[in-house]
């Protein structure tokens, strides 16, 4: 495969990834918040295609789950109960990407019993549903953070690299202070004085600003790398010399140097920031209930019993990996890419 | 000597002399001035690991109030007569007897002799008179201070003689031996001092120098490390010996190990960093359970216990230019119709399965089921109706808009926040049942969790929340213990604090019913206004009833002695007779 095919293909996962998670509406078959508190702790539903009396049947089944009996905390199937599953169902309804209606899902079951492809959380939320609603959160978090971050990088690093003197020392020593502040005990703190009524997207917002502030002093280091390269540039001296302002060199000469950089950078940003997400809603400083990201569907997993005793809570942390591998191979393509392109 | 012949001529013309001058004499007999506790004998030595959920916030125990705080200042002070957390009865403390008049307004205490402060200055009546206006003085604003008022008088303490104390009381008080558990007695000699120039509310401070304590307890301050730990050792001069003339307390240290939340407790004392764990979830005494055959711990499960979590709402008086928009919901939650939908909408019986694993029983008023004596069985239970909260709710003007929104009679969404604490998992996940409980009537409910000490700054300092779900616990089965809850002027009537008068009939009721109930000596009169508060909780919901969890304890089986009680602190009630094999 030549780099090029691989650099597409790898692209072309990354967003494929990102599909189900922008329309989760559609591929979860039910709403992040519905608790079935009949099936707490429910394990992940097993896919049958040969019954108890080892007939086959052509569309894969799960059988409906009651409490066991010698178990209290525990589940059984009733062998007599078949639920097939079933593709393009109505469902819980939903607004995809906030304003389409619909309430059709990509697969579900007939009846009063449930699928739980991950198994349940401890009020019966389908750890499925919650995982793509929650990827919504996460990875809009780690790409706004991610935007905000490189976008305060460009803008300081530009002018730090540009002017040098005094102005680059400023912004780099504040760029160091930023990296050297205990950001997560200053977070508790803030928490704690915020009023009370903020809304959910007062607080993603606030969460991805957060991220994004406190990351931008290596985007910047980098990007006044650039610029200091560029800036000596013969061309560039040349435009000065025609008489132009130091805007002009930046928006027509420099600026398009750090693109490539810019790119690779994102993609690594959003991993890193994504996991900043998931690493402060763990801790209790995301968005609440009921609202999931992939910080609270991991966050039950700091109560002992449940790591125990509950394997299938795990599974979010496992699904981030193939999210996390997509960003970096698709940024180490990007940087094959543009180390093949001449500048 | 005199005091012995006393006691020996009462019980031998007991008979003859005639009852209205015969004085009631109780406690053990007279000259012993150690105690000799009835512990099964351990042995002297070893150190007693234990965490705490949150920092002691003082060492002053007129101050103190959270429960992690209570648990310390237990084990380094010592009160006049005592409450066994085991038998619920009281028993000696400092004062060795104590008889009181037929009209049961003086009680005399008989004080112990030759017992030392953990410093080695001498014990006798001056602390007790000194410690007891300490409590009362209204300037150090005791959250226990309304324990102490009976009649709507204080008691007032006399020294008859260095080792002779006398209360006297405005009313005659029922059960009130049981007043003096809880109240520590402090030292003259160290506190009068910043009493005098009204600094006693700033003495004892967490950060303060072992040198600067003193207390008649088993255990006396040794270290304190912020943010780590609190270390005891044994107080030298302590008062006790076991029966075969060991001193007590057998640990030479207690170490109270800060560790804020409860599966980091948990994981802890699985890895034997700590030797004994109370105060955890079902589902971690599921998980316990089943590791316990082998390992060298055991679990207990007590049954039902005193502590009950509720839902309120803000109910204080605030000014509106300040928070117009709390004082705009304050109409919602003023209304009895809508704190009882709210009630009818909460399922409890989920959270008792989903929450507790079954370990729970669910509450319609706040007198628990395990408090045997005083609950009164013919509160039905809470119905979970969400229909009933709907016809609730209209009846009290709401109604709903055709997404399902609930709104109020000037069409103002429904929408409020629920406080509680991040280290609590249950609560926080009670929080999470009854969002959706909620939800399912229209109202919009935001959860806000925050660490316990801010809280309780909202809850008790600047009144900055809309509802929150706590709980309490109650130092005693006696409804004495909950004066300070139900008594408007009381520091824990949590809903509308600092009451000047009643703010309702209601609570104007509570407070007489309370106060009556506080003077009566006949058993079943009391029960019957008690009965009557506890119909008007369940009616009028100052404090939404929601669950009430059992006990649970586990320990080393190297820790000897260990005999968890339903009683707070329920590990360490016997700190003083638990040793390390």
């Amino acid at each position: 495969m030549t780099p090029r095919l691989k650099g597409w293909t790898l692209l072309l996962i990354l967003v494929a990834l990102h599909i189900p998670v922008l329309f989760a509406g559609f591929f979860a078959p039910y709403s992040f918040s519905q608790q079935n508190r009949d099936w707490s702790f429910a394990p992940p539903s097993r896919m049958h295609f040969f019954d108890s009396y080892g007939v086959f049947h052509l569309r894969p089944f799960v059988y409906a789950i009651e409490p066991d009996v010698n178990d209290p905390s525990g589940y059984m199937a009733d062998l007599h109960q078949i639920e097939p599953i079933r593709f393009f169902v109505h469902g819980s309804p939903y607004n995809l990407l906030g304003f389409l209606p619909g309430n059709l899902h990509l697969f579900g079951i007939h009846g009063s019993d449930r699928v739980f492809l991950m198994g349940a959380d401890a009020y019966g939320r389908d750890q499925f549903s919650r995982f793509l609603y929650g990827g919504q959160i996460s990875l809009a978090a780690g790409i706004v953070a991610a935007a905000l971050s490189l976008l305060i990088g460009t803008l300081t690093g530009a002018f730090a690299g540009l002017y040098g003197g005094w102005i680059d020392d400023a912004i780099m020593r504040g760029g160091e202070i930023f990296l050297a502040l205990p950001w997560l005990y200053l977070l508790f703190a803030v928490r704690a004085a915020l009023p009370l009524h903020i809304t959910q997207w007062q607080v993603f917002f606030l969460l991805a600003a957060v991220i994004g502030l406190i990351g931008w002093a290596r985007p910047a280091r980098l990007i006044r790398g650039v610029v200091l390269s560029a800036k000596e540039r013969s061309f560039v001296s040349a435009a000065r010399a025609f008489g132009g302002s130091d805007f002009y060199l930046l928006r027509r000469h420099i600026l398009p140097q750090t693109y490539g950089v810019l790119l690779t950078q994102m993609t690594l940003l959003i991993p890193q920031y994504i996991l900043a997400e998931v690493t402060l809603t763990f801790l209790g400083l995301g968005v609440g209930e009921p609202m999931p990201s992939w910080g609270s569907l991991l966050s039950s997993l700091q109560q002992y019993y449940v790591l125990t005793s509950y394997w299938w809570m795990f599974l979010p942390a496992l699904l981030l990996i193939p999210v996390f591998l997509a960003y970096f191979w698709a940024a180490d393509a990007l940087q094959e890419h543009l180390k093949s392109v001449p500048l | 000597m005199s005091v012995a012949r006393r006691h020996v001529l009462s019980l031998s013309l007991g008979a003859a002399v005639s009852a209205l001058c015969a004085p009631i004499v109780f406690g053990e007999s007279a000259g012993k001035d150690i105690l000799v506790a009835s512990n099964q004998p351990g042995r002297s030595g070893g150190n007693l690991t234990i965490a705490l959920r949150s920092e002691p916030k003082t060492l002053n125990p007129a101050l103190a109030s959270d429960a992690s705080t209570l648990s310390v200042i237990y084990c380094m002070g010592a009160d006049l007569i005592h409450i066994n957390r085991l038998s619920q009865r009281t028993e000696p403390g400092l004062a060795k007897f104590w008889t009181s008049s037929r009209d049961g307004l003086n009680y005399t205490l008989q004080l112990r002799r030759g017992v030392r402060f953990s410093d080695g200055r001498p014990f006798n009546a001056d602390d007790v008179v000194f410690s007891f206006q300490a409590y009362l003085d209204e300037n150090t604003h005791s959250p226990q201070r309304d324990l102490l008022i009976v009649g709507g008088r204080p008691i007032a303490v006399e020294k008859l003689d260095d080792y002779t104390v006398r209360f006297h009381l405005a009313q005659p008080y029922a059960a009130a031996e049981r007043l003096f558990d809880g109240f520590p007695i402090l030292p003259g000699h160290l506190l009068e001092a910043s009493y005098r120039s009204g600094n006693f509310a700033q003495a004892w401070g967490i950060s303060m120098q072992p040198g600067q304590f003193a207390g008649l307890g088993p255990f006396r301050l040794k270290e304190y490390v912020a943010g780590q730990r609190l270390v005891l050792e044994r107080n030298p001069y302590y008062w006790k010996q076991d029966s075969v003339g060991n001193h007590l307390p057998y640990l030479d240290e207690i170490t109270f190990l800060f560790v804020s939340s409860e599966d980091a407790q948990v994981i802890r004392f699985l890895s034997g960093d700590t030797d004994v764990l109370s105060r955890f979830s079902a589902g971690n005494f599921q998980a316990l359970e089943r590791q316990q055959a082998g390992k060298g711990f055991h679990v207990f499960d007590l049954g039902p216990g005193l502590e009950y979590n509720f839902l309120f709402f803000n109910l204080n008086d605030l000014p509106a230019e300040k928070s117009p928009d709390l004082v705009k919901k304050q109409i919602w939650f003023r209304d009895i119709l809508f704190r009882q939908a709210v009630s009818a909408s909460i399922d409890r019986a989920a959270i008792v399965r989903l929450i507790y694993n079954g370990r729970a029983a669910p509450i319609a008023t706040t007198a628990t089921p395990g408090n045997k004596l005083w609950i009164d069985s013919a509160i039905p239970p809470a119905a979970h109706s969400p229909d009933q909260a709907r016809q609730l709710l209209k009846a009290a003007g709401f109604s709903w808009r055709s997404d399902g929104s609930l709104v109020d009679s000037h069409g103002n969404l429904v929408e409020f926040s629920i406080l509680t604490s991040s280290s609590n998992e249950q609560r926080a996940k009670m929080a999470t049942l009854i969002q959706d409980d909620l939800s399912h009537v229209g109202m919009n409910v935001h959860i806000v969790l925050l660490d316990f000490e801010a809280m309780v700054g909202r809850l008790l300092d600047s009144f900055d929340y809309e509802a929150a779900i706590s709980g309490i616990a109650d130092g005693d089965a006696d409804p004495n213990s909950e004066m300070n809850i139900w008594l408007s002027s009381g520091g824990m009537h949590l809903w509308h604090l600092n009451e000047k008068k009643p703010a309702t009939s209601w609570e104007a009721d509570l407070d007489r019913l309370m106060e009556a109930q506080l003077v009566t000596l006949n058993a079943t009169r009391r029960k019957r206004l008690y009965d009557r508060v506890q119909e008007i909780v369940a009616e009028q919901l100052p404090l939404i009833p929601l669950v009430s969890p059992d006990v649970l304890a586990a320990a080393w089986d190297r820790v000897g002695n260990f005999q968890p009680a339903i009683l707070d602190p329920n590990a360490l009630w016997n700190v003083d007779s638990l040793y390390v094999r």
